[in-house]
């Protein structure tokens, strides 16, 4: 790749002391990768958005009527107005190429010219629309009336855009350390087992590291160990108030998959095997997935898909694992009395179906749970999700995106706002100190975990 | 061969075919292409269940529509009024037991047995308004909303000139309107409809086959997920 003139060993240096993680703001931007040339990369990029089209991708190419509706289901249209942001015409220079490549009448395009060429210069362009103003959320496959699902076709693109070499900085910088270091955000095997073995000491408390026999996996995002590292305590803490065989592996533990977000497949592969080994090698029959949205819609959904047969373990975000030992009876918590206002986890909740786990907990803490409008499955993504957050060009763009958030939690007058992904966490708190926001996200797991009705398990 | 003639036999016969090959290509083009296998363990088994997605995405939910119940108006208006003049008006359902009888032969005694019933004129003619001035309405607001505007292409333009066209030669021909010929209105009239027919294949139009398809496969693979439709 391109790197800075007089660049020093570490050319994208992280920037861990933020509210929000990401490389630092870049001097020179290199947001174009590797030596190709611009013919070459519109044909790579297009080659792999078509490389694993099946009938259904096509079948939504084909179906668009252009009504424009699912530009008022985008918070980047509805923040803005901006019709550039519309989700369908973020994929125009894709659904051109279909056409003219890859269509059943694809030959008549292409003899009478009736869709031009893509230009390397479209997609550059158009990486503003794929990465900085779209998080993937799958609001616009929510409302759209021919039944098109735009954020797998946004995905689609992003693969195309990867081959070309066309990736954001900071998103190309953190994937490419993530498959280098198995962590986009520099939490290492050693960092990773050195924090354990620092929050073990200060928490007094078992954590523990590469059992090589255990029926339950843990994993963390590197968002959680690098920033929000009472999450690991949280889940010690929890695990061991459900009395479970557990481990976290120095070998398969970072949930995050910069592979996914970037848009390369390989590196997307790479990091899901890491965790479906590790959970095979040591005989895990589930594996727990943090409070991350993405790390669901990776493993939960994609994992059997990228190992090529159907996984050998269960998977289970967090939350539905509190929810699933809340209905047995063996998660006991203490009641908050509290209002709570509940953030959805797009990739959870309206890309997981796994919507009402955390309301599932949260009635258990005995909180009045109040809805935001809308909710659940319908509401409206952070503004920080499918890398967006890393991104710095796109700051203030999702801060516009943010105020949406803002203005839906403030009007539901709760005492806490409570999310369950980390990515989520931090988007908000970069939203908080631009806006001198007097509300902070909290974290359904530190709440649990901090509520564990202990005596009751003892009795 | 006057035109009303040419319309009616060589005309309808080169457009339909080129409407049949369009069409079979199209889908045969789609059905054709690998299915993806999803090899993750479903949340829910019963993932045609997901199909419940075909009927539910006839409106939007309720949290979407304050921006976007004008077009569901209109695009109902129109669907509604063009399909029922289509199917339920005298001459319609004559030509389609004609085409009938030439597809499926008098031997098998179908094409003169079967029928169905018809609207009144007076009724087809309103709808053909109301259908006429929907799609008045969609093509204004495709070039008012900033979005559509952004977004639309040929294929929207032309597929709008080549709807609204039948359906105002249509009625013209049914108010025998602008001093022409009964015969000259009608020709006109099936010419083109044989325009929207050969065209039909090829552009968005032929989102009326896709619709379904596109709206349950979304729907299965949702619901297997667990996911909202």
């Amino acid at each position: 790749m391109n790197t800075p003139a007089g660049a020093v060993p570490e050319p994208h240096p992280l920037e861990l002391d933020e509210p929000r993680l990401s490389v630092r703001k870049p001097a020179v931007r290199f947001d174009k990768q590797g030596t190709l040339g611009d013919g070459e990369r519109v044909e790579r990029a297009m080659l792999s958005f078509i490389r694993d089209f099946g009938r259904t991708s096509a079948l939504y190419m084909e179906s668009c009527v252009h009504c424009g509706m699912c530009a008022e289901a985008c918070h980047f249209y509805q923040a803005t107005k901006d019709p550039q942001y519309t989700p369908v015409w973020k994929l125009e220079p894709f659904k051109q190429a279909y056409k003219r490549e890859y269509g059943p009448f694809a030959v008549l395009y292409r003899a009478f010219n009736l869709k031009p060429r893509v230009t390397v210069a479209e997609l550059e362009q158009w990486q503003h629309l794929l990465y900085d103003s779209c998080t993937v959320c799958g609001r616009c496959s929510l409302i759209c009336p021919m039944g098109i699902d735009l954020a797998s076709l946004i995905s689609q693109a992003r693969h195309g855009m990867f081959e070309a070499g066309l990736v954001p900085h900071e998103l190309w910088a953190v994937a490419e350390r993530a498959a280098r270091e198995g962590s986009p955000l520099g939490a290492t095997p050693k960092v990773f087992a050195e924090r354990i073995s620092w929050l073990a000491d200060e928490h007094e408390i078992d954590i523990p590291l590469d059992k090589p026999r255990a029926d339950v996996l843990c994993t963390m995002s590197s968002i959680e160990i690098m920033k929000y590292p009472e999450a690991v305590v949280a889940t010690a803490k929890i695990m061991r108030h459900l009395g479970l065989d557990w481990t976290f592996r120095s070998d398969g533990y970072e949930a995050t998959n910069f592979g996914l977000l970037s848009g390369n497949v390989e590196w997307q592969k790479k990091l899901s095997l890491k965790l479906i080994d590790a959970a095979v090698a040591c005989g895990a029959r589930l594996l727990v997935l943090p409070e991350c949205g993405h790390a669901y819609g990776a493993l939960r959904w994609m994992g059997a898909n990228v190992y090529g047969k159907p996984l050998p373990f269960r998977v289970l975000h967090i939350s539905e694992l509190l929810a699933e030992h809340v209905r047995d009876g063996t998660l006991k918590l203490k009641k908050l009395g509290k209002s709570v206002t509940f953030h959805d986890p797009c990739q959870v909740s309206r890309r997981g179906g796994a919507t009402e786990a955390p309301r599932e907990v949260l009635a258990a803490l005995g909180v009045e749970l109040r809805e935001m409008q809308p909710s659940k499955d319908t509401n409206w993504c952070c503004g920080g999700g499918g890398g967006v957050v890393a991104i710095h060009r796109a700051d203030e763009l999702r801060y516009k995106v943010f105020r949406l958030k803002m203005e839906q939690i403030e009007a539901t007058h709760a005492d806490l706002p409570v999310t369950s992904c980390g990515n989520c966490r931090q988007t908000f708190d970069d939203g908080q100190r631009h806006f001198k926001w007097d509300q902070t996200m909290h974290s359904l797991l530190d709440l649990v975990a901090d509520n564990l009705d202990e005596p009751a398990k003892s009795a | 061969m006057s035109l009303l003639e040419f319309a009616r036999g060589p005309g309808m016969q080169v457009a339909l075919t080129v409407f049949a090959v369009g069409c079979l290509w199209r889908l045969v083009a789609l059905l054709l292409l690998p299915g993806a296998k999803d090899l993750s363990e479903p949340r829910r088994r019963a993932t045609w269940k997901g199909l419940r997605a075909i009927l539910r995405r006839s409106w939007p939910r309720r949290e979407f529509l304050d921006n976007s119940v004008l077009r569901v108006v209109i695009g109902y208006a129109f669907h509604i009024g063009f399909l029922l003049v289509l199917f339920f008006y005298v001459p319609h359902i004559l030509f389609f037991r004609d085409l009938l009888r030439g597809l499926v032969g008098v031997p098998f005694g179908l094409s003169t047995s079967v029928t169905w019933p018809s609207l009144p004129t007076s009724v087809v003619s309103v709808l053909a308004v109301v259908a006429l001035v929907a799609l008045i309405a969609a093509l204004v607001h495709r070039l008012l909303n900033p979005v559509q505007r952004l977004i639309s292409n040929f294929d929207d333009y032309f597929s709008w000139l080549i709807t609204i066209a039948p359906l105002a030669t249509g009625l013209l021909a049914y108010g025998h309107v602008g001093g022409w010929r009964y015969e000259t209105l009608l020709a006109t009239h099936l010419l083109t409809v044989e325009a929207l027919i050969v065209w039909f294949p090829y552009g968005k139009l032929m989102h009326a086959v896709t619709v379904f398809a596109a709206r349950g496969a979304a729907g299965m693979s949702f619901e297997r997920k667990g996911a909202a439709l």
